[in-house]
C-alpha cells in the first residue's frame, strides 16, 4: 500500500505532466463526478443514514443535489471561466496586451467535515478539478460510512493519477500536513484550524478555512410570526442542528418571545409530530461523544427548558429543545452549540441586540426576521458576518452566485460556484509589450531630467481622468 | 502600555466608532494622503537620498507617481467598488434580493519593505483606507530616515488615531504581531513571511504576503536585442537591483551571450556614464550587511562587466556575470543587487524546464518577437505575473493583479484588487416573509412528491439577469400558478 508521501509525489508528477490542464480533461472528470452521484444515490443515502440517521429528504437536498447543482453550474460555465480576461487598456497601453489568466495551483488538499460529509468534501473538489489541479481528499473519520464510500467510489470514477482519497484520524492528518501542498481547504473547528494554518506557514501554503461560530438570529419588529417560526425551526433543527450555518441562538424582546414560543411549538408539531423520536424526518447526533457534550451543556445551563430536553443515548436521539431565561454568560452561550438546542435570549431594544452580537466573534451567518426593512438594513449595516440572510435560514448558502465563507473567527476565503474555481486558481497578471514606441520608453531611462519627468507626469495625469491607470513607461 | 499596544487599541477603538464607514471619510483621507505626497515631496526625496541614494527624479518616478495614480483611481471608483454587487439567483429566489456587499475588515497591519519604502508601504494603505479599515503602519526600520519622516509627517495629514505609524525594529514588529489584527499585509522576504503567517495563525488572521524570489529573464535569439538589453538594464540596475521584480538572471542561447553583454554595457554607459559611482542617477546598496552579501555572490563566477565596488559607500558597479553555472553562489538566492548572471541554455524548452525546477518566481520576463513562443512559455510555467519584452512596468498597470504564487507570495493587490483584498465580501440574501406557500415543499413531514418539486426548483439554475423583465414575470407567473395548484391539490 502506498504511503502518504508516495501518493502526493505521484499526484505531483501527474500535475507536472500537464494532464489536468486541458479543458476537456477537467470537463470529463467533472462529468464523471456527476455520474458518481447519479449512479450511487441509494448507497450514498444509506451511508448518510448510518452516519447521521439523515432523513432521505435532507440527504438528497443538502448533500446530493447541492453538489449536483454546483457541478452542472460549473460544467456549463467552465469554458467561460477558463478564458483569460482582458483588462482595461488606455492610450498608453493600446499597443500592449494586458490580461489575467486563471492557472492551476498544483496539488491541493481538501479536508472534509462530518456534518455534511459528502457536500463539504465534494463541493470544494468541484472547483479544484475545474481549476486544473490534482487533489487529495481527506474525509472526516467521524462519518465513517461516508468516508468508506468515498474511498471506494472516487478511484472508480476519477483519474487515479490525479485524485486520491486518504483516510485516517488526527495522527494521519497531522502527518499529511507535514507535506507541501499548493492550497489547503479545511472545513471544521477553530482549534484545528489554527494548527492547520501553522502547518501551512512552514511551506507558505495559502489556505481556505470554513469554520463556524454562533450564528445569531434576531427577531424584531412587525412580522408574520408563524412564517418566521417555521423557517427558524426548519433551519435550526435541519440535520438536528448540526449545521455550521444553523441559527445558534435567538434574540428577541420579552413580548415577542410570548408569541414566538407557541409558534415554535406549532411548527415543531407540524414538522415532526408530537413524538419527534418517531419521526423519520428528524436526524440523530453523530456520535456518543457529541451527544454527551450536548447533554452536559443542558445540564450546566442556568436557563429553563420549555420544550424538549430529553434524549436517548442508544440511538443518539436528542429532542428539539428550547431554553429560555438565560443570559450571555450561560454555558449554552460559550461555544457553538451544533445541536438541537435553541436558546432564546431577551433584549430590550434592537440597539441592545446589535451590541450583543458585536461584542462576540464574527459569525459565519447572521439572521434577522422582520417585515420592517429598516430593521433588516440596520442590522446589516451595523454588524459583520460571513453571510447574511433575512427572513430565512441556511438557504443563502445554496446560491452559487454568493461567496460562501467566514470572516474573522468564522474563517477566511470563500467558495461555491465560480468562487471555488477562483479559490483554487492563481490569477496571473500578464502584459505583452511590443518593440515600438521606444521613443516614449526613453522618457523613463537615466540620465533623468526635469523635462522627461514632466512629460511622464503629464502622460500619467492625463490618465487620471480615464478609467484605469497605467504609467506610460 | 507599549506604543504598539496603544496604537492598536486606539485604532480599534476608532474603527468601532464607525467613522471609517462613510465613503466621504475615506475619500477625504485619500485626498489628504495625496496632499501629503505632493506637499512633502522634498522631505520624502531627501529621506530616500539618505537611505538609498535615490536620485531627485527617482523619487517621483518610482515611488510617488504610482501612488498618486492609485489614489486618484480609488477616489474616482470608490462608490462603484463599495456598492452592493448583484449575484445570480435561482428559481426559488426570483423575488428576493441577492447581492454581495463589500465591508471593511477592521484593523489592518501593514508591514512595509525598505526597497521602495513609500510605494510598498503606502500602496496597501490606499486599499485599506478605500475599503474602510483602520490601519497600523509599520515601515521598515532598515530605511532609517524614511521611517522617521513617515512617523513624523503622515499623522499630520491622515487621521492619526485610525492610521497610526509605529516605527521600530524586529522587536517592535514582534510586539505588534502579538496583537490581533483583522488582516496582515506584509511585503518582504520568504523567511520573515513564514514567521508572519505563523504569528497570524494564532489569531486566525488572513494575510497577504508579497515576497520575492529569482525572477527569470529569457532572451530569445529572435528579438530586438538592442531594445531588449536596454530595457533589461533599466529593470535590473534601477534602485541598484533592489527591486522584488528585478530581472534576477538571464537565460539565453550561447550564441547571443556576447552580444547581450555588449548591449548591456552600452545601455549602462548611456544611463550612468562611464563611471556610475559619480552619477547621481545610480543608487547604493542599502547597508553594509547587504553589500557584503551581494559581493559574496560574485565569488565563483566570471565577471564580464563591472565588479568595481567600495564598501565605505556601499557602492557596487552595474555588473554582469557570464557563463554562470546553475550551482554557482549567485544562483542560490534572490540577488537583490546590481549583479546580472547570464546562464546559457539550449532552447526555450530547456529554459522552461530550468524555470520549473525552481520555486515559482514573482515575475517572469520573456524577450521574443515570436508571439507563439511567448504564449508557449506562459502556458508551460507559473509565476506571480508575466511581462513580455520589457521589465517592471506591469507593476504600474492597476487593472492587473500584482502578487506572487507559491514561494513568491499569496494574495494580490493594486487598483480594485487592493480594495477587494482588504474587504470582506459578504453574501446577502434578503427575503420576505410572504410567499410562505412556496416553502411548504421543503418542510417536514417529507413526501416523495414534495421532494421531487424541491429538486426541480433547486436544480434549475437560471441566469435571471440575462432574461428580460417580461420573461421574468411570465416565468414567475407560471411558477406561482403551478405551486398554488400543487398546494391546493395536496
Amino acid at each position: 500500500m502506498e504511503s502518504q508521501r508516495q501518493i502526493i509525489e505521484r499526484l505531483r508528477a501527474a500535475f507536472q505532466s500537464g494532464v489536468t490542464a486541458p479543458l476537456q480533461f477537467r470537463l470529463t472528470q467533472l462529468k464523471s463526478l456527476l455520474s458518481l452521484l447519479e449512479d450511487n444515490e441509494p448507497q450514498i443515502l444509506e451511508a448518510l443514514q448510518k452516519d447521521l440517521a439523515k432523513p432521505k429528504f435532507e440527504a438528497v437536498l443538502s448533500e446530493i443535489d447541492m453538489v449536483v447543482n454546483d457541478l452542472c453550474y460549473t460544467i456549463n460555465s467552465l469554458p467561460t471561466w477558463i478564458q483569460p480576461s482582458y483588462v482595461g487598456k488606455n492610450l498608453a497601453t493600446k499597443l500592449d496586451d494586458c490580461f489575467v489568466r486563471r492557472e492551476p495551483l498544483g496539488v491541493v488538499l481538501i479536508i472534509g467535515a462530518w456534518n455534511y460529509p459528502l457536500q463539504l468534501i465534494l463541493a470544494p473538489l468541484i472547483g479544484a478539478i475545474a481549476a486544473g489541479n490534482c487533489a487529495i481528499l481527506k474525509p472526516s473519520e467521524i462519518s465513517r460510512a461516508t468516508e468508506r464510500l468515498l474511498a471506494q467510489l472516487i478511484p472508480k470514477y476519477l483519474s487515479q493519477e490525479c485524485f486520491a482519497v486518504i483516510c485516517g484520524g488526527a495522527e494521519e492528518t497531522k502527518s499529511l500536513l507535514e507535506n507541501r501542498f499548493d492550497h489547503i481547504f479545511y472545513t471544521g473547528s477553530q482549534a484545528v484550524a489554527r494548527s492547520i494554518l501553522q502547518a501551512a506557514a512552514v511551506h507558505l501554503t495559502p489556505v481556505t478555512l470554513e469554520l463556524g461560530g454562533k450564528c445569531p438570529c434576531l427577531i424584531y419588529g412587525r412580522l408574520d410570526m408563524l412564517a418566521a417560526a417555521k423557517r427558524l425551526v426548519w433551519s435550526k433543527f435541519f440535520n438536528a442542528g448540526q449545521s455550521c450555518v444553523a441559527p445558534d441562538y435567538v434574540l428577541c424582546t420579552p413580548e415577542m418571545r410570548e408569541e414566538l414560543l407557541p409558534a415554535i411549538a406549532k411548527a415543531l408539531s407540524i414538522f415532526y409530530g408530537s413524538q419527534p423520536k418517531q419521526s423519520e424526518d428528524f436526524s440523530r447526533i453523530v456520535t456518543d461523544r457529541h451527544w454527551d457534550r450536548l447533554m452536559a451543556l443542558l445540564g450546566k445551563t442556568q436557563g429553563r427548558v420549555v420544550m424538549g430536553g430529553e434524549g436517548s443515548k442508544e440511538d443518539k436521539y436528542f429532542a428539539p429543545t428550547v431554553v429560555v431565561d438565560l443570559d450571555g454568560s450561560d454555558a449554552l452561550m460559550q461555544e457553538e452549540i451544533f445541536g438541537p438546542i435553541m436558546p432564546i435570549l431577551t433584549i430590550e431594544s434592537l440597539e441592545q441586540g446589535i451590541t450583543f452580537i458585536n461584542q462576540r466573534e464574527k459569525p459565519l451567518a447572521l439572521y434577522v426576521f422582520s417585515d420592517e426593512s429598516q430593521v433588516v438594513n440596520m442590522v446589516l449595516e451595523r454588524t459583520s458576518s460571513g453571510g447574511f440572510c433575512s427572513n430565512d435560514g441556511i438557504v443563502h448558502m445554496t446560491l452559487p452566485g454568493l461567496p460562501f465563507g467566514g470572516v474573522g473567527a468564522s474563517g477566511m476565503g470563500s467558495y461555491h460556484g465560480r468562487w471555488t474555481f477562483e479559490t483554487f486558481s492563481h490569477r496571473r497578471g500578464c502584459m505583452l509589450r511590443g518593440w515600438g514606441l521606444e521613443r516614449i520608453s526613453m522618457l523613463r531611462y537615466p540620465p533623468y531630467t526635469e523635462s522627461n519627468l514632466s512629460w511622464l507626469r503629464w502622460a500619467t495625469s492625463a490618465k487620471k481622468k480615464s478609467w484605469g491607470v497605467c504609467s506610460v513607461m | 502600555m507599549s506604543q504598539e499596544q496603544r496604537a492598536v487599541e486606539r485604532a480599534r477603538k476608532a474603527f468601532c466608532t464607525g467613522r471609517t464607514k462613510p465613503l466621504q471619510y475615506r475619500i477625504d483621507q485619500l485626498k489628504n494622503l495625496q496632499r501629503f505626497i505632493v506637499e512633502r515631496q522634498k522631505e520624502i526625496a531627501d529621506a530616500l537620498k539618505k537611505d538609498l541614494n535615490k536620485s531627485e527624479f527617482g523619487t517621483p518616478l518610482y515611488e510617488t507617481m504610482g501612488l498618486e495614480g492609485e489614489i486618484s483611481l480609488a477616489v474616482s471608483k470608490l462608490a462603484e467598488w463599495a456598492a452592493p454587487r448583484p449575484a445570480t439567483k435561482n428559481l426559488l429566489t426570483v423575488s428576493d434580493e441577492v447581492y454581495i456587499q463589500p465591508e471593511p475588515l477592521g484593523v489592518v497591519l501593514i508591514i512595509g519593505a525598505w526597497n521602495y519604502p513609500w510605494a510598498v508601504t503606502l500602496q496597501p494603505l490606499i486599499g485599506a483606507i478605500a475599503a474602510g479599515n483602520a490601519a497600523v503602519i509599520k515601515p521598515s526600520e532598515v530605511c532609517v530616515h524614511t521611517s522617521k519622516v513617515m512617523g513624523a509627517l503622515l499623522p499630520l495629514y491622515i487621521d492619526k488615531e485610525v492610521y497610526p505609524v509605529v516605527t521600530g525594529g524586529v522587536q517592535e514588529t514582534q510586539e505588534l504581531l502579538q496583537h490581533r489584527f483583522d488582516y496582515i499585509f506584509y511585503t518582504g522576504n520568504c523567511t520573515v513571511g513564514k514567521v508572519i503567517m505563523e504569528a497570524a495563525a494564532k489569531h486566525l488572521t488572513p494575510v497577504t504576503l508579497e515576497l520575492g524570489g529569482k525572477s527569470p529573464c529569457y532572451i530569445d535569439k529572435n528579438c530586438d536585442i538592442t531594445i531588449a538589453c536596454r530595457r533589461i538594464a533599466w529593470g535590473k540596475y534601477t534602485n541598484c537591483g533592489q527591486t522584488c521584480i528585478a530581472p534576477d538572471y538571464i537565460l539565453c542561447d550561447p550564441s547571443i551571450q556576447d552580444r547581450i553583454i555588449e548591449e548591456i554595457k552600452k545601455s549602462v554607459k548611456e544611463f550612468y556614464t562611464e563611471d556610475p559611482k559619480t552619477c547621481s542617477d545610480y543608487g547604493r546598496i542599502i547597508n553594509k550587511r547587504h553589500f557584503k552579501r551581494v559581493m559574496t555572490l560574485l565569488e565563483d563566477s566570471t565577471i564580464a562587466m563591472g565588479g568595481q565596488n567600495d564598501e565605505s559607500e556601499c557602492y557596487i558597479a552595474p555588473t554582469v556575470l557570464r557563463d554562470v553555472k546553475p550551482g554557482a553562489k549567485v544562483m542560490q538566492e534572490e540577488i537583490f543587487g546590481p549583479v546580472l548572471p547570464i546562464l546559457c541554455i539550449g532552447n526555450v524548452d530547456e529554459a522552461i524546464d530550468f524555470i520549473n525546477q525552481r520555486e515559482k518566481p514573482l515575475a517572469l520576463y520573456i524577450f521574443s518577437s515570436d508571439n507563439k513562443l511567448i504564449k508557449h512559455m506562459i502556458t508551460e510555467t507559473s509565476s506571480g505575473g508575466v511581462l513580455a519584452n520589457d521589465c517592471l512596468v506591469h507593476f504600474s498597470v492597476s487593472s492587473l493583479p500584482f502578487g506572487g504564487v507559491g514561494n513568491s507570495g499569496m494574495g494580490s493587490y493594486h487598483g480594485k484588487f487592493s480594495f477587494d483584498q482588504l474587504s470582506h465580501l459578504r453574501g446577502c440574501l434578503i427575503k420576505q416573509l410572504k410567499m410562505e406557500g412556496m416553502n411548504k415543499m421543503r418542510y417536514p413531514p417529507h413526501t416523495a412528491k414534495k421532494l421531487s418539486w424541491a429538486r426541480f426548483f433547486i436544480l434549475n439554475q437560471v441566469e435571471l439577469s440575462k432574461l428580460g423583465r417580461w420573461a421574468l414575470f411570465a416565468l414567475l407567473a407560471v411558477v406561482v400558478a403551478v405551486i398554488l395548484q400543487r398546494y391546493f391539490a395536496d
